[in-house]
């Protein structure tokens, strides 16, 4: 299923993209086999999720954990802990 | 009830006036500003970027300041955070709350900017004195100021 993927802050400059749209094998269940499916996409991947346990996720713009599923997810997000305020 | 995330700069004084502005049911309101600061553990700030994620920001503030109007009779709020590039001595967020006595206004105000720091999706760059950028980590201690709310539910 064709997902666009976001980045933010260091994961955006790690992986060198803001965006993309990415077609996900069907075994990809969840947002932390999605992190190690897109760690082996590529050196600069692998860089961006070397830390994947401090790399946050939201899909469809709401906050949510690792075991979270990809069921039915339009819009999936990468960044790290925020820093606002 | 409103959040704005922008660019510009904002005037307390304007922002105050305008939420108050023909209310007679407001007894008490309490601001809070956000600024820059030339320094950061131990490190010259010459500036900072603040990015952010657009629609995310926005629903994650609506939302915090919904859940801190059940918890809190306010009249009104207000939040505002900038974004893009900031110096020292520039606002970053301003919170309003208003009420009709201090206690609420006061407890909300500390709510929204702990909920506000712990899941609004915004990312700080700070540009050190010497030139070298680098990310703001997360504190931990703004994580246990978020859940030491979520414990009073």
């Amino acid at each position: 299923m064709p997902v666009k993927i976001r980045y933010f802050a260091w994961v955006r400059e790690k992986t060198g993209k803001a965006e993309e749209v990415l077609d996900l094998p069907p075994d990809i269940e969840t947002v932390a086999d999605l992190m190690t499916w897109l760690k082996a996409l590529g050196p600069e991947y692998a860089e961006a999720f070397a830390r994947s346990d401090v790399i946050r996720a939201a899909i469809d713009q709401a906050h949510v954990k690792p075991t979270a599923s990809l069921a039915g997810a339009r819009e999936i997000a990468f960044f790290p802990p925020v820093t606002g305020g | 009830m409103s959040v704005r995330v922008q660019r510009e700069d904002f005037d307390v004084g304007a922002e105050v006036r305008r939420l108050a502005a023909g209310r007679t049911d407001i007894g008490a309101i309490v601001t809070f500003t956000g600024m820059v600061r030339s320094e950061n553990d131990g490190r010259g700030i010459a500036g900072m970027t603040l990015e952010h994620y657009p629609g995310m920001t926005e629903s994650e503030l609506a939302r915090v300041e919904a859940e801190a109007g059940k918890r809190w009779p306010l009249q009104a709020s207000l939040i505002v955070h900038r974004i893009g590039a900031l110096n020292p001595g520039d606002n970053i967020v301003l919170v309003v709350t208003a009420s009709a006595h201090r206690e609420a206004a006061f407890a909300a105000a500390e709510f929204l900017m702990d909920y506000l720091k712990a899941s609004a999706p915004f990312w700080k760059k700070e540009r050190g004195a010497d030139g070298a950028e680098r990310w703001v980590e997360a504190r931990h201690s703004d994580d246990q100021a978020a859940e030491r709310w979520a414990r009073r539910q």
